[in-house]
């Protein structure tokens, strides 16, 4: 087991009647980056707590680097740094002084500790600033100097709590890939909840998909769209002039094996096929003598992964 | 931190950049030479707490007091000292008791600033910090989560400590030098319980403020609740004691067993209160006359001379006040201490 970084086992965490992590078994192998995708309230904070031990499980384990989270917090932490979303410095206090009290409490001896300091703040681009009071720097600023915190204590695990939130587009894609780099170079392993489907899609090498405190699925982005929509792995896009309805369209379309679904949203057919159907489907439209004005074929992305699951309902409702 | 800032400023080279990737690498050293994590809390917060306009504030406060009932008690420490007096041997105290009633005197002063003190000290030790977002990422540090709350009390414990000693031989000190009369070692050794007891009695309000620091979300709120207890107790108390003492009061015909009851239970119902626990250790400490807190009866009066006890006597005297001002912090801190190990740790 000594691949895996970070294992789970029968987690559970139980606010009175409200289960906010229920029976949750999860792995993440040594240097990887892990996405802990959910939407808000759906337990990812809880069980980012329960892995540094700063909230007790009402059952089951966590291992964070083979210790035990619950029984040995310390330990724990002194191996795995911390990124909560909305991270607070102490404000009257520059950004150096607050690395370097972090520094302390980890016990690296003061020069050891000023010299990396003065490295990771040159990293996350805030050597300039240093010397400022935390309280002028930008949220952005602060997620940076958030890392650096997280980083100086040399740790084998991030976890990182929707470190995105609030942050510019532009410094967002800064912010991950900094933690990509820092994950590849130093052999890190990250966790990352968030709730935006991109990011997580552009950065992490698996995805878990959390969902009222159930791990639904987890793998590569690939795998994980030929699992959920093993049914249907194609779907076609086509826009049709003049604009027909579904009833229609299936009956121009019926002769063609393999057509799951078809539904209409945003001035699209979404058609969903078995195989690439993609000039049958064009045929037939033609043929019928509607205008086709737009095909494109889809591959899945995380979008649909999170409506399938989080909107609820299986795609064929619409189907006419 | 010169020297590290100008090297780095250096350009750097590609040896240099290599370097700077081995040191991110290599693990923190050895963990000999670095102090103690619990150490750093309470530097980190004394530090806090000297740079912070709050305490300076109190601490101006304090001085001119200070400085205010030394003035008083030196133009008075003349009158103060009466032929029949037994306190008269004890002529230094009188630099700390000593009034014409234009300002009370140090002790009465200290036991009416003391709660603000230690409420200004305490009172935003743990919401400011889960308001600040610092407690998640603090607590996220390989430290007990008690190491905090302890390490925030102590620092300010030695805040108040050192405030406290140095204006009590500041007082002392000036003291020497304007009458001229240096004290006795019993004298000395009554100031230093008198400080003591200061520190003592300062560390009630703190911890009662840390309590509501962690009890309560809202810093604001918490420095009400802990400013409602204290004026409470200062003002309000005496109201209700005394509507109470009036209901009770035994009739004129009653017993002298009855009054004597009757005078106890009003004594203790002021007891109940840290300030009056404060102030009759103080008194006993720097009056060494004074024999007993309570009632006596004839009986224990007769054939006594009025003289000053000695040190360990008017210790004992106080003994109870003073049980009663530990016991109460001990609460304090062990309830605050409690509802802040149980607490999930959410950031923001």
């Amino acid at each position: 087991m000594s691949e895996y970084i970070i294992s789970l086992a029968g987690l559970t965490k139980k606010y009175g009647a409200l289960t906010a992590v229920d029976r949750l078994d999860l792995s993440i192998r040594k240097g990887e980056v892990f996405g802990l995708l959910g939407p808000n309230g759906a337990g990812k904070s809880t069980t980012i707590l329960m892995m540094l031990g700063l909230t007790e499980p009402t059952s089951g384990s966590v291992q964070v680097c083979g210790i035990d989270a619950t029984m040995h917090p310390v330990e724990v932490k002194r191996k795995a740094g911390y990124l909560p979303d909305e991270v607070g410095f102490y404000e009257h206090r520059s950004g150096l002084e607050n690395l370097l009290y972090t520094a302390r409490l980890n016990r690296i001896p003061v020069q050891e500790a000023t010299e990396r300091a003065y490295l990771l703040l040159k990293r996350v681009g805030l050597y300039e600033v240093a010397h400022k009071k935390t309280r002028t720097y930008s949220r952005g600023m602060r997620q940076r100097l958030g890392l650096a915190d997280v980083l100086i204590k040399n740790p084998e695990v991030i976890i990182l709590d929707e470190p995105t939130l609030g942050i510019d587009p532009r410094g967002v894609r800064e912010f991950l890939d900094l933690i990509v780099q820092l994950s590849r170079e130093e052999k890190i392993t990250v966790l990352l909840s968030s709730h935006h489907l991109h990011q997580v899609q552009q950065v992490c090498d698996r995805v878990g998909i959390f969902v009222g405190g159930r791990l639904l699925a987890e793998g590569d982005i690939p795998t994980l769209s030929e699992k959920l929509f093993a049914g249907e792995p194609y779907i076609i896009e086509a826009g049709v002039q003049p604009l027909p309805d579904t009833a229609r369209l299936q009956t121009v379309l019926q002769d063609i094996e393999g057509i799951r679904s078809i539904q209409f949203s945003e001035g699209l057919f979404r058609i969903g096929c078995q195989r690439d159907l993609t000039s049958a489907i064009a045929g037939a439209i033609v043929r019928s003598g509607l205008a086709l004005t737009h095909l494109q074929r889809k591959t899945y992305g995380l979008d649909d992964i999170y409506n399938r699951y989080f909107e609820g309902g299986p795609v064929y409702e619409q189907t006419a | 931190m010169i020297f590290i800032t100008a090297t780095l400023k250096e350009d750097l080279s590609m040896n240099r950049l290599l370097n700077i990737v081995a040191l991110l690498k290599a693990p923190p050293a050895a963990t000999g030479r670095a102090p103690h994590p619990f150490r750093a809390i309470v530097d980190k917060e004394v530090s806090d707490h000297l740079r912070s306009w709050r305490f300076n504030i109190l601490l101006v406060l304090i001085l001119l007091t200070c400085f205010g009932s030394l003035y008083i008690s030196v133009t008075n420490i003349g009158k103060a000292v009466k032929p029949d007096d037994p306190d008269g041997a004890f002529f230094f105290l009188k630099l700390f008791t000593a009034s014409d009633g234009t300002l009370p005197p140090f002790h009465v002063l200290i036991g009416f600033l003391g709660p603000l003190l230690g409420i200004s000290l305490g009172f935003d030790a743990i919401n400011s910090e889960q308001n600040g977002g610092t407690l998640s990422r603090i607590m996220a540090q390989p430290i007990h989560r008690d190491y905090l709350i302890n390490g925030k009390f102590v620092a300010s414990l030695i805040v108040i400590s050192v405030l406290f000693f140095a204006l009590g031989f500041l007082v002392m000190g000036l003291g020497l030098i304007i009458i001229g009369v240096p004290p006795t070692a019993g004298e000395f050794l009554r100031i230093i319980f008198f400080i003591l007891l200061n520190i003592l009695y300062v560390a009630f309000w703190l911890n009662l403020s840390i309590l509501f620091s962690v009890l309560l979300r809202q810093a604001a709120t918490s420095a009400l609740a802990g400013i409602a207890v204290w004026l409470f107790f200062t003002i309000f108390y005496q109201i209700i004691i005394k509507l109470v003492a009036k209901a009770l009061m035994p009739s004129e015909m009653a017993s002298g067993q009855a009054v004597l009851h009757y005078q106890e239970l009003i004594l203790n119902l002021f007891r109940i209160v840290p300030s009056q626990l404060f102030s009759d250790a103080t008194t006993t400490l720097l009056m060494p006359s004074v024999r007993s807190l309570g009632p006596l009866t004839m009986e224990q009066v007769y054939g006594a001379i009025p003289s000053p006890l000695p040190l360990g006597q008017s210790l004992l005297i106080v003994w109870p006040q003073l049980t009663g001002l530990i016991a109460s912090t001990v609460v304090c801190f062990a309830l605050s201490y409690f509802s802040f190990m149980k607490r999930e740790i959410r950031p923001r």
